[in-house]
């Protein structure tokens, strides 16, 4: 029994640090007519992909969750989060184009069905992608006296079999945030990586990406970054306290909802774009 | 400290990291066009291609005990320019696991103090690449 729209998988961050992104894109895509419907279950992806070759183990986690979506009669299952997206897709891919790995899968996880490996992992922007028209459609009024820097970070560019646009020069993001209205940097630093997981551990080496590429959108005018990963996006907010620059950072569904005239809630900003939104007369 | 002296000694590098990445380190030319991309090069001991050499050469050592591979967060962008398709990140993912699979942690749990400010999946993710 399929469900009547995109079958979504959140991964743990959306209903925690990340729940701005979840709950704003459920209200754009609902109102762009492509509902997103949470899986009845769902694991961990693991965050980052393991790249050994013989580390299947890491690899069950992912597959144990298309196998859910296999058994609920899905074959796409549709992520907002970048890493997960990275993941899942890394993991599915590596399924199909590995039969051994895929045969010591299915016996490993030998309760359940098989995997017949046939799930496809789709980003957020695939299906923007498909709805341009409904998105200008939508906007009520467009955000024109506001400067963005798009910002993709790692995940969704690279390893480049499982790109989602050209990995060095990507379009996909100003293509969206242009039906918005908004004015565009153009951001050299928009395929950098934000720093990752070191902000754990390494918080010093992630402070230093973060004067790197916010210092550069400031200085090309952005009013705001905007992204679509939750670990850019906490990177790239909280640890602007260690920089001289305070720029908001939104989630690209965000600034469609503000576009589209929608309420949300912005509870997980360390830089309250509040007073931005208010003085570009975006929000009351 | 006697665990990485051990496994230093024990190690058969080139051979190792081959297996676990599938790449092979001596086909880096040594052009420095992952060093001149890496957004942390800075942080590092040693230059990415200088850790390929130092593999080839079993310069066990100069590999295991610099910080390098701890520095790369897997972001690919060596692993997408490299002239010679030599996948990067998981030549630097076989070079952790060496070290994580003798059981050296290089991050300790405890002491991260503002776990419950991060995301949760920056916390999974490092533990992933840092613990054993």
């Amino acid at each position: 029994m399929m469900v009547e729209g995109h079958y979504y998988y959140p991964g743990c961050t959306m209903k925690e640090k990340g729940s701005d992104y979840e709950k704003s894109a459920m209200k754009v895509m609902e109102q762009l007519g492509e509902p997103l419907v949470e899986m009845e279950d769902w694991y961990c992806c693991g965050a980052v992909q393991s790249l050994s070759e013989d580390d299947i183990m890491h690899q069950i986690a992912p597959i144990r969750t298309l196998l859910m979506a296999q058994e609920a009669g899905e074959d796409e299952v549709v992520t907002l989060c970048d890493m997960c997206y990275n993941v899942l897709k890394q993991a599915s891919e590596r399924m199909k184009e590995k039969e051994d790995d895929l045969e010591t899968m299915n016996e490993f996880l030998d309760e359940d069905p098989d995997y017949e490996g046939g799930v496809e992992i789709y980003h957020l922007f695939h299906i923007l992608k498909e709805k341009k028209g409904e998105i200008e459609e939508n906007v009520e009024e467009p955000l024109e006296d506001l400067v963005v820097a798009p910002y993709y970070g790692c995940m969704l560019l690279r390893p480049d079999h499982v790109a989602i646009d050209n990995t060095e020069d990507p379009e996909i993001m100003e293509s969206f945030l242009k039906l918005l209205g908004v004015e565009l940097i153009e951001n050299e630093k928009r395929t950098e990586c934000c720093g990752s997981y070191h902000t754990v551990n390494r918080s010093d080496i992630v402070e230093k990406r973060v004067e790197d590429i916010v210092g550069y959108a400031a200085r090309e005018g952005a009013d705001m970054i905007v992204l679509s990963c939750p670990l850019c996006h906490f990177n790239l907010d909280y640890h602007q306290r260690a920089t001289e620059f305070e720029i908001p950072v939104l989630y690209i569904t965000e600034l469609m909802a503000l576009a589209f005239g929608l309420d949300i809630e912005m509870e997980h900003h360390s830089i309250d774009p509040t007073s931005l939104l208010e003085e570009k007369g975006i929000k009351e | 400290m006697m665990k990485i002296k051990k496994l230093m000694r024990d190690i058969e590098l080139l051979e190792k990291v081959e297996e676990l990445s599938e790449q092979s380190p001596n086909a880096c030319i040594q052009c420095g066009t992952c060093s001149a991309g890496c957004p942390f090069v800075d942080e590092m001991d040693v230059l990415p291609e200088r850790i390929f050499k130092y593999i080839v050469l079993d310069e066990v050592e100069k590999v295991l005990e610099n910080n390098t591979m701890w520095i790369c967060a897997a972001c690919y962008t060596c692993s997408v320019r490299c002239p010679r398709d030599i996948d990067i990140a998981r030549i630097m993912e076989g070079v952790r696991q060496i070290i994580l699979r003798a059981d050296i942690d290089n991050v300790d749990v405890d002491e991260v103090d503002n776990i419950e400010e991060l995301p949760q999946l920056a916390v999974v993710g490092c533990f992933r690449k840092e613990t054993g």
